[in-house]
Formats: structure tokens, sequence, C-alpha cells
């Protein structure tokens, strides 16, 4: 089913490579060209756009998981067709980055495999519990719009296929971004009791929103060379603070109080919140968190249960081709 | 249950509207539980996609029947306010999704007969039918093909394949009987040109059967003994199940806005 060819372990030509090529790897880069699959670029360029690629998509798959948990009891059938329609959206980025990351030299099999091995990462915001509707339209304002923050400037990232795919990806967040506002807009002008379950999912998703822009500046490992490469074009921290100001208006709007009470706004506007709990983004990280054993239980479970469907997928296609090619013969 | 479920005047039009609607909702869910968590992404896709379309299929339906039955009733309280004696769906399709090979199966006779009853339908003197029709045969000639396609992979792939193929065709063919029966409701609304004889369609959708077993080398049970109740709201145990969940939010919170 995957690209088998892809298969082949990748030299490690960083000793070898030449001074000069990387010189004009960077040239291009500073002149804002793409680089595409064929051209030349740094082994460490295209090690770190694999794991970042690959780790968006896996991001992708597992995010299925929460709001998929909700798809057979969304309360209406035009909410149950949207979040199922959404969802399958997420499967089509996932499908789309894991082909953007192809175009490295890894196969979508092999970086499925290090997913479900537990070698490769995936947002750890999927780690927490969807306990109420109102998790849906929160994960739609919130989780989608933190993304689609962390995304835009993807768009002009220096890696064409990766910049082409954000392009895609990013209108259809900002669909679901919209979608899960409205949401929020109709349970805040609701009974009391659905206003009161959307600032319980408020309070439960802040904290952890935040914590998806990553470590803050000062201790973050990759954003040198990302920067460089440009294939980050803002810090975790400006990201952060640029969802922030764009969020607390959102909530004021919806009547929600954001669950800070040491948020002020500062004389340039910016709204400055308090110091984020970071042992819980590592716990979280480090497979703590509430949901991470029941996500890669279900990943691997239909991982497994598939296997025979795979198989006879693949035997059934070997089986047409040696007919054909028997026919053919006569 | 904190609600009371719904009173439908079940003239004939809008119980014959009503159980097209239920068939599809109930499908439609049934797929929609694999969504993350199908054997490849492409099925995670494809399942959600049908799914998407059948949902589609029943919020016409549903809300033709309303307005055929003209009281206060609309998409969602006929979807989430009825009971399990209350729906009229086959039951073919509330059948649990099993393994990839039962739920291929179940979708490959429904969606077998549903190509040909759309179809069958654009001639309907309903207009409303009709249209429904026109959309919902364009949708489910995707569906046969796609379900077709599998058969023939999963019967003519494993040994492994094929035995899980064959013993769901064998699980799922005393349902399929359902399909072609009509009650004397039906029987006016035949005469009347708004419905059609799904009798009629029984041999093309045998032909169309036989040709796919065939190439996947499978064989249709010859047992022609066949299991109904699910078009007068006599089910199987899975209905209940699948509705508490389906209706849980309008049970719990009644009467509220989502």
């Amino acid at each position: 089913m995957y690209t088998q060819a892809l298969n082949m372990a990748e030299t490690d030509d960083r000793g070898l490579e030449d001074a000069t090529k990387a010189a004009q790897f960077q040239a291009r880069i500073d002149a804002e060209e793409r680089i595409e699959p064929n051209d030349w670029m740094p082994a460490a360029y295209r090690k770190t756009l694999t794991r970042q690629i690959s780790q968006h998509a896996h991001s992708e798959i597992v995010g299925m998981l929460p709001e998929g948990n909700w798809i057979t009891r969304a309360p209406t059938l035009r909410r149950k067709a949207a979040l199922l329609a959404k969802v399958q959206d997420e499967c089509g980025h996932g499908l789309y980055l894991y082909a953007a990351a192809e175009t490295l030299g890894s196969s979508r099999e092999e970086l499925v495999d290090a997913m479900l091995a537990g070698k490769a990462k995936y947002s750890s915001i999927f780690n927490y519990p969807t306990l109420t509707w109102a998790d849906i339209g929160t994960i739609g304002w919130l989780v989608d719009g933190a993304a689609i923050m962390n995304q835009i400037p993807l768009c002009r990232c220096s890696y064409g296929p990766y910049a082409r795919a954000m392009i895609r990806v990013c209108k259809e967040e900002s669909f679901h971004q919209r979608q899960g506002y409205e949401i929020m807009v109709t349970l805040c002008r609701g009974s009391g009791e659905q206003k009161a379950m959307a600032q319980d999912a408020l309070n439960r998703w802040w904290w952890p929103v935040l914590m998806m822009f990553g470590p803050p500046d000062a201790t973050s490992q990759h954003s040198d060379t990302s920067t460089k490469w440009k294939i980050k074009r803002f810090s975790n921290d400006e990201l952060r603070q640029k969802f922030v100001d764009a969020t607390v208006p959102q909530a004021q709007y919806l009547g929600l109080t954001i669950p800070d009470p040491g948020m002020v706004q500062d004389a340039e506007g910016h709204w400055r919140y308090s110091e984020i709990d970071w042992t819980e983004f590592k716990q979280v990280l480090a497979g703590n968190g509430p949901c991470n054993r029941d996500r890669m239980a279900a990943r691997r479970k239909a991982h497994e249960e598939g296997a025979w469907v795979r198989e006879a997928a693949a035997t059934y296609a070997a089986k047409r081709a040696q007919r054909q090619t028997a026919q053919a013969a006569e | 249950m904190s609600v009371a479920n719904i009173r439908v005047a079940e003239t004939p039009l809008v119980l014959y509207a009503l159980r097209r609607a239920d068939d599809a909702l109930i499908l439609g869910h049934r797929l929609s539980e694999w969504c993350g968590h199908a054997p490849m992404l492409e099925e995670d896709m494809a399942l959600s996609n049908i799914a998407l379309d059948l949902i589609g299929q029943a919020r016409e339906l549903y809300t033709y029947a309303a307005k055929a039955e003209g009281m206060e009733n609309d998409e969602d309280k006929l979807a989430y306010l009825r009971d399990v004696r209350q729906y009229r769906n086959l039951l073919l399709v509330e059948q649990p999704n099993g393994d990839f090979a039962q739920t291929l199966v179940r979708q490959f006779l429904y969606s077998s007969f549903a190509d040909l009853y759309w179809r069958a339908m654009m001639a309907s003197r309903d207009t409303t039918l009709a249209a429904i029709a026109a959309k919902s045969e364009k949708e489910s000639a995707y569906h046969l093909r796609h379900a077709s396609e599998w058969i023939i992979r999963l019967g003519d792939g494993t040994d492994e394949s094929h035995a899980r193929a064959q013993g769901a065709i064998d699980h799922l063919w005393a349902f399929t009987g359902e399909m072609f029966a009509v009650d004397d409701g039906e029987r006016a609304l035949i005469h009347a040109g708004i419905a059609i004889d799904p009798a009629t369609l029984r041999g093309r959708w045998l032909t169309t059967l036989s040709d796919i077993t065939r190439e996947a080398t499978l064989t249709l049970p010859q047992n022609d003994w066949m299991q109904q109740g699910g078009r007068s709201g006599r089910h199987s145990e899975h209905l209940g199940h699948l509705l508490s969940e389906l209706q849980s939010m309008q049970r719990t919170f009644p009467g509220l806005t989502w």
C-alpha cells in the first residue's frame, strides 16, 4: 500500500558535503527561492524537514481521535455532518503531509511505523480528552486557531512541497476554526448549562493550547537552524503572543473568562499571560498525559486489525499484475 | 429517558420517506464509527465520505417526511426523538460493523440495491423524491464501485480475506430480502407512480451480485429464508445501542439549540 521503493536507508553524507554546494544552497534560501525534491540539500535540512513534516502528519492522524470521539454523539444532524467532514479533512491533511514527507525519501510506512513504535512524536494537545460537546467547539476555536498561527508562516517555508501543502491545509483549518467558534457562539447564547459547558471546556483547554507553540524561546532546541533555513519564520513566543492577542477579544465576545487571573493588557495592547506550567508539558511529552496510552493504543489497534486488509489488497494487486503480464504474453 | 418520544403521523408517504431516511442515517452512522480506525487512511476518508453522503440523504428525506407530515417535526426531531420501535430502517443497515469485510459486504449488498433503486426513483411523480433520487443515484454509483472493488480484492486476495468476506456474505444474506418487500401503503404509492416496485429491481440486483462475487471467487448463499421486521420497527438488539449513543445529547439536554 505504501511506497516500497522509498524504504531504503538514507546514506548520511554530511561529512562529504561540499562547502560550495552548501553555500549555494544557503544563497538560494536567502533569495527566498523554493527548494524542490530533486534539488541538492544538506542532509540535516532533509532530516529536520522529514521530522517536522512527519510529526505534523502524525498529529493530523492522532488528532482525528479526540474529535472522532464525538461523531456518533453530535447533537444535531448538521453538527454530525460538519464534524465528520472536519475529521475527514484532517485525515486528508495527514495523507497530504505524508506525501510531502515522502518527497524527502522516507516512505509513509516507515514514518507510520516510527510513530506506532513511539519513536516519533505527534502534537501533545491530542493527549487531552474530549469530555463534552463544548470540547468540540473549543478544539475548533483554539486548537485549530493555534495551528493556523503556526502554519500560516509555513506557507512560505523554503521547502516547496511542504509550503504548497500548507496553503491548502491552512484554508481548511481556517474553515474549521470558524466552525468551532460558531459552536461556541451557539453554546454561549444558549442555556446556563450550555454556557457553563463552554466555560469548563475553555478552562481545560486554555493552558494546553498555549503549550502547543512549544517551549519558550530561551530553551527551544531547533529554532536556530530552522530559522536560518527559513523553515521557521517566527519564534515560539512570538507566535504564542500573537495567538493570545487574537484570542482574548474572541473570548470577551463570547462572554467567557480566560482561566488566567494574572493576565493583563500592557501599554502596547498585548495581553500578557501568566507563567506556563512547563512541568505538565514535559510530562505529557514523556507519555504521561491523560490520553497518551489511549491514543497510541487506538492507532496500534487500527493498524494491527487492518493488517489482513492491506495484505489482501497487496496480494490481489500482485495477482492482477501477474494475470495482465500473462495475458500480454499470449 | 428524560425526553418523551415524538409522535409521527405515519401516512403512507411520510412512512415511505422515513424508511429511506432511516436506512441512510443508520448506515451513515455505522460507517462513521470507522472514522479514525480504518485499516488505511484512504479508507478512513472513503468510509467517512460515504457516511457523509448518506447522512446528507437522510437529512433531505427527513425534512421531506416532516413537510409531508405537516406537524411540528423536523429532521432532528425525527432522528433524535424516536425510539427503537419507531425506527423504520432495514435490519441490514443496523448490523454492527464487525470487521472490514463485514462492513464492506453490508455496503455492497445495500449499495447494489440503492444504486438501482435511486436510478428508478428519478422517474417518481413526486418531484421532491425524484430530485433526492437524482442526487442519491450519483452518490450510490460511487458507493457501489468502491464496495465492489473491495469485494473483489478481499475475495480474490488472501485465504484469510476470502474466508472473512465469504463469512460476511453468509452472515448478512438473510437481511437482503427486506429490501424488496412492499406493504399495502407502499403498494398504493407504487400505483400512484410515487414509488417504484422494488421487485422489478431484483433480477438486475442479482446479476450485479453474481458478476462481482464470481470475479471475487465468492459464492452467494442458496438459503432463501429472509429475516424481516425493520420496516415495522421490529429490530435486532443492535439498534437500541446505536440509538442510545446517537440520541444521547438530545435526550440528556432536552429542547436546547446546538
